[in-house]
């Protein structure tokens, strides 16, 4: 057992944010199927997302998939390069820092709206 | 005596959990581009609440766009499904509850593999107004 050190808590964090990841991709399943209800119904979910509460929300999902997703390589390092296992402790922390690099500039474009900031990103996109 | 052939742990006995150990590995790959690709596409680039019906039928006259999104659907659903799996099997003691909830999963991913097909697949704008470009 990992003892309570950052292994334990490397798998604890993976395996809350899959939890919280997949809650969210059922929701997401069924509110992107309002799309076969028309532009009313399914612009009024999306109003929703564009809530203060919801981008609050969405941070955490955002954390969790770049903590998810970057911890998952560390795993598949430790699993598929053999050498890697003596640096798995370095790499948690690694994924630590890269998770917040990561986060930060998403978090600015999806928070920053609810503090008035001209994010730059009001036009339609892609 | 087993000797250590120097590579991790990993179900030794082949078979359906070392399929699927290795499934939630390589589908891992895929999803990590389409994920995060995705989050940049829908929250970075264009803010969320521009994300309208408006900008989806844009988007899905490219048939390109639905396989993108059908593949991250199938990905996503299978890969979480079976990382729920070991959760529940972690947890859950007794053999019969195990049984009951592994079914209800079962039958969970179907459904929601359902609906996000037709969806993706049936999706054609309305003729009419198509809605607002953000919604504020």
């Amino acid at each position: 057992m990992y003892k309570g050190q950052s292994g334990m808590f490397a798998w604890l964090f993976h395996r809350i944010a899959g939890l919280g990841i997949l809650l969210f991709l059922i929701i997401h399943i069924v509110d992107i199927s309002l799309l076969g209800f028309g532009p009313a119904v399914y612009n009024e979910g999306i109003a929703l997302f564009g809530t203060a509460i919801l981008r609050l929300i969405s941070l955490a999902l955002i954390a969790a998939v770049f903590y998810h997703s970057l911890n998952g390589i560390r795993i598949m390092l430790i699993d598929f390069v053999p050498w890697c296992v003596r640096y798995q402790r370095s790499m948690f922390w690694a994924v630590m820092v890269l998770t917040i690099l990561g986060f930060i500039p998403v978090a600015y474009f999806v928070i920053g709206p609810v503090f008035g900031l001209h994010t730059g990103n009001m036009g339609s996109g892609m | 005596m087993r000797v250590s052939t120097g590579y991790g742990p990993r179900p030794a006995s082949g078979g359906f959990e070392a399929a699927s150990w290795y499934f939630n590995r390589i589908s891992a790959i895929g999803l990590f581009f389409l994920v995060i690709l995705h989050l940049i596409f829908n929250h970075v680039t264009t803010d969320v609440s521009c994300t309208s019906y408006q900008l989806i039928a844009i988007r899905y006259a490219n048939p390109y766009w639905r396989v993108y999104d059908w593949l991250m659907l199938t990905l996503a659903l299978l890969h979480g499904m079976n990382g729920l799996r070991v959760v529940v099997d972690d947890y859950v003691g007794t053999q019969v509850w195990r049984v009951r909830i592994l079914w209800l999963l079962i039958m969970l991913t179907l459904v929601l593999f359902m609906i996000g097909t037709v969806t993706l697949i049936t999706f054609q704008p309305v003729a009419g107004s198509l809605g607002p470009n953000c919604i504020k």
